[in-house]
């Protein structure tokens, strides 16, 4: 009954789309006001449809429904009702559902709020949105249907959405198989949601911006309509990796946070293009540069949104291969190289009209240090994807498939990411138009001279290691250049306006929202640099079986092994497994630490879940590897010490802060409505 | 364009190349199954390699006193194509580890051991092959295809 219902709406929600889409498409071309408002309704209508079928499916995880697939696939009997829910994209058809239903409302979010000021735009915005959902809504309905359900037939189990014979009768396992425990974890329950919500939103700024090459409408009219939702998906997008890196940090029990693995790979390349338009788009605001470019850069972001919407979801990572072999893999293939090859053909149509308003002049103006940023983050992708294909040319051209490793990643990304942290430095002191060495010298020196002397201090007193003081004098300068820019900024605000220093910072700020909250984030990716460069560089580990009341020693750390315990607890499902140990920092007790193993008993999986103290200095990370059951006398433990990596999360927080500063809404000025393409001229940044 | 940003932009152009190339040189691995890598024969004693197959569960065994894993692995297919036509990858990796046929290796790894490690589990290793035959691996990936979308309900055996 629910099975049939939510799989009925869900074509009938294919079918407005389509309807909307086309709708939108002919009302544009005949000019019909009318068409165009239907094609809105039906839209609109998407939405609560795709909301109705979701519900249903929440309905059947939340009810034990096993009959259904999915259900079998991602619950089981044991799990707590919240776990039952977010089960809906625990796995590849919820998930896509999911994916729908977001695009779905942020559409009708588009749509319903500046309907008549951003008329000539929004039947295109309404075509790109629609292609996109009935694309994903053609998959759910043909492929990865969440509905399907088994069967019996002749004592056979079969998976199928409907009565596969006449004589064959629904098929109910007793438990569904349940969500891997790995993944049970705060983290990995918001991380997906998280890049999904950022994977969509980026599909509005790019369907504006072929409603701007199809209409012709190139100036920065488009960029300006969807700068904010821009940033909420570069702020879920990167909010849902940093939640990526701490899952692992907290579950995985290697010590680590990233592994350059194909799948994070993927979530992290939008991320890239996404920042350097980010960047770029300021330039097509500012100088009426770089439109070309922009156009490129919000084309590639969604055509790899939807193949890391593919790849972290399907199950088959490891290779390209397994991509283009998958069922699904080539069609998700067909579209994407479809729909790139529509955008890039529909660019050059409209190259010339793309034209610079003004020429690039001084090779240390801000344009051109922000065109250097965006190459780097372009260099950044280019290193990331030819790590990811690379075992498909090497097969090609030698015969053997070669893969690379984190090595590769880590050897030719660090110079990059460090050119970064200099470029954002140095380019909020040169000037629009024409800056030289002397101008940018006289602005920083005093920063420059302030992070030497720190990094001459650090080599003193913390280390010697070349690549370390490298990082941290670029980390400094970051931190200390921008606090220059606040101050500067400020003063000079307190001169022209009489007002006291920090009422002149908080106006400068909230003025200028987009350039302060920038300037923040800045400062979070210098100190997210910190704990990077800290775990990287300086990371310790040892590891050892010791009796009750004996020590291991780690750096100025001295870990005593106290007590174990282990116990059932039947209403969960697990075993845990629980060791007690005293920690000493040069002899003097800091407290206990409770590092643990669990066993899930339905799942037949263990899960290592580390005793942790975190501190500004460093991290204190012991995991629990083994014990003598018979005795409890002794226990096996790997400790790390995590030099400053508590800095990363640190980073992270305030990231948060400064993109929400950014993102905040406010009587910010609307575009203004210009029938040329004349370039417009703002005093915000 | 002046001619100073194109010189620039070569400049950068060819720093990155340089980066990817010699990242690239510093850090490939041959990708091989089991036979593969018995086929090459002392050739490849000492190249870092990545190899593939399934964990025989009886083999496992842990010292934790000094976290040395040693288990075995048979050879598995790992073409896309060539799992799928044999049924899948729980299909392909039960009958790895059931076939005594199959060529096994024997996989050292100093560490924790995995939560993942299992029979059946496919195990996908960097490290090196020493001459008496034994893979030492520094890196261990595992995978449970159970645990994937691709099984059918235990029950379905007797309904």
């Amino acid at each position: 009954m629910f099975v049939e219902f939510g799989y009925g709406v869900l074509v009938v929600s294919l079918i407005v789309t389509l309807y909307s889409g086309i709708t939108a498409f002919l009302g544009v071309r005949k000019k019909s006001t009318s068409l165009i408002e239907s094609a809105r309704r039906a839209q609109l209508l998407s939405f609560p449809l795709i909301s109705i079928s979701s519900l249903t499916l929440i309905f059947l995880l939340v009810n034990n429904h096993f009959e259904v697939t999915f259900v079998y696939e991602v619950t089981s009997l044991s799990m707590p009702t919240y776990l039952k829910i977010t089960a809906w994209w625990g796995g590849q058809a919820g998930s896509m559902l999911f994916w729908s239903w977001l695009l779905a409302s942020f559409t009708s979010l588009v749509t319903l709020r500046k309907w008549d000021r951003d008329i000539e735009f929004l039947p295109w915005v309404i075509v790109v949105s629609a292609i996109t959902l009935a694309f994903f809504l053609f998959m759910i309905i043909f492929f990865e249907n969440p509905f399907s359900r088994y069967w019996l037939v002749s004592g056979n189990v079969v998976e199928s959405m409907f009565k596969p014979t006449t004589t064959a009768t629904i098929f109910t396992p007793e438990n569904g198989r349940g969500l891997n425990p790995l993944l049970r974890h705060p983290g990995m329950i918001i991380h997906p949601p998280m890049l999904y919500l950022g994977f969509v939103s980026f599909v509005i700024p790019y369907a504006f911006a072929i409603a701007a090459l199809i209409t012709g409408r190139t100036d920065d009219r488009w960029t300006r309509i969807t700068r904010r939702w821009t940033l909420w998906a570069w702020l879920f997008l990167s909010f849902g990796l940093v939640l990526g890196g701490r899952w692992a940090y907290d579950v995985l029990g290697w010590g680590g946070y990233w592994g350059w693995d194909p799948v994070e790979i993927a979530a992290f390349m939008p991320w890239l293009t996404g920042t350097a338009f980010l960047h770029s788009v300021m330039i097509q605001e500012k100088r009426g540069m770089l439109k070309q470019w922009n156009m490129v850069l919000i084309i590639l972001t969604y055509a790899l949104v939807i193949f890391g919407t593919f790849l972290t979801r399907s199950g088959v990572l490891s290779s390209v291969h397994a991509f283009a072999n998958s069922p699904i893999g080539p069609y998700f293939m067909g579209f994407v190289s479809a729909t790139f090859i529509a955008s890039i053909a529909l660019l050059i149509w409209r190259w010339p009209l793309l034209r610079s308003e003004t020429e690039m002049k001084s090779i240390l103006s801000r344009e051109a240090l922000f065109l250097l940023n965006n190459l780097i983050f372009i260099s950044i992708l280019v290193v990331c994807f030819w790590g990811v294909i690379y075992p498909l040319v090497s097969e090609l051209v030698t015969g053997f498939k070669v893969t690379v490793g984190p090595p590769y990643y880590e050897r030719a990304t660090a110079p990059l990411f460090s050119a970064l942290l200099f470029l954002m430095a140095i380019a909020p002191f040169s000037a629009w138009g024409h800056s030289t060495m002397q101008t940018l010298g006289k602005a920083l020196w005093k920063s420059i001279l302030a992070s030497f002397v720190l990094t001459v201090s650090l080599f003193f007193v913390y280390s010697t290691n070349l690549y370390a003081l490298t990082g941290f004098f670029l980390i400094s300068l970051v931190i200390f250049a921008t606090l220059q820019e606040f101050y500067r900024g400020a003063l000079a605000r307190q001169k022209t306006k009489n007002e006291n220093f920090f009422s002149a910072l908080s106006n400068l700020m909230r003025r200028n929202r987009r350039r302060y909250g920038g300037y923040i984030i800045h400062i979070s990716m210098a100190l997210m640099a910190i704990g990077i460069l800290g775990i990287e560089l300086f990371q310790q580990e040892t590891q050892g079986t010791v009796a009750q009341g004996e020590s291991l020693n780690i750096g100025e750390y001295r870990v005593e092994y106290r007590e174990l315990a282990s116990w059932d607890v039947r209403s969960d499902g697990v075993n845990y497994t629980r060791a007690v140990v005293d920690v000493y920092e040069n002899g003097i007790y800091l407290g206990q630490l409770y590092p643990r193993i669990d066993y899930f008993f339905d799942a037949e999986q263990t899960m290592t879940i580390p005793g942790q103290r975190s501190t500004f200095r460093d991290d204190l990370y012991i995991l629990l590897v083994d014990w003598k059951s018979v005795s409890n006398s002794g226990a096996t433990f790997k400790i790390y010490v995590n030099p400053l990596v508590n800095w990363l999360w640190i980073g992270s927080l305030v990231f948060l802060v400064g993109i929400i500063f950014a993102a905040w809404p406010d009587k910010e000025m609307e575009p203004v409505r210009v029938k040329s393409s004349a370039k417009q001229t703002s005093a915000a940044d | 364009m002046k001619p100073k940003f194109i010189i620039g932009g070569v400049m950068i152009l060819a720093a990155v190349a340089y980066l990817i190339f010699s990242a690239t040189s510093a850090s490939a691995e041959r990708f091989m199954t089991v036979d593969e890598m018995l086929a090459e024969g002392p050739a490849i004693v000492g190249d870092s390699l990545r190899i593939t197959g399934a964990v025989v569960g009886d083999t496992i065994q842990y010292d934790p006193n000094t976290l040395t894993l040693t288990f075995e692995i048979a050879h598995a297919p790992a073409d896309f194509q060539e799992i799928e036509e044999q049924g899948g990858l729980a299909e392909v990796l039960y009958q790895a580890v059931m076939d005594p046929t199959r060529a096994r290796v024997k996989v050292i790894y100093i560490g924790v051991k995995p939560d993942l490690l299992r029979g059946e589990a496919q195990a996908i290793m960097t490290g090196t092959l020493d001459a008496d035959g034994v893979f030492h691996a520094t890196e261990l990936l595992l995978k449970c295809p159970t645990r994937y979308e691709e099984a059918m309900p235990e029950q379905s055996a007797h309904p």
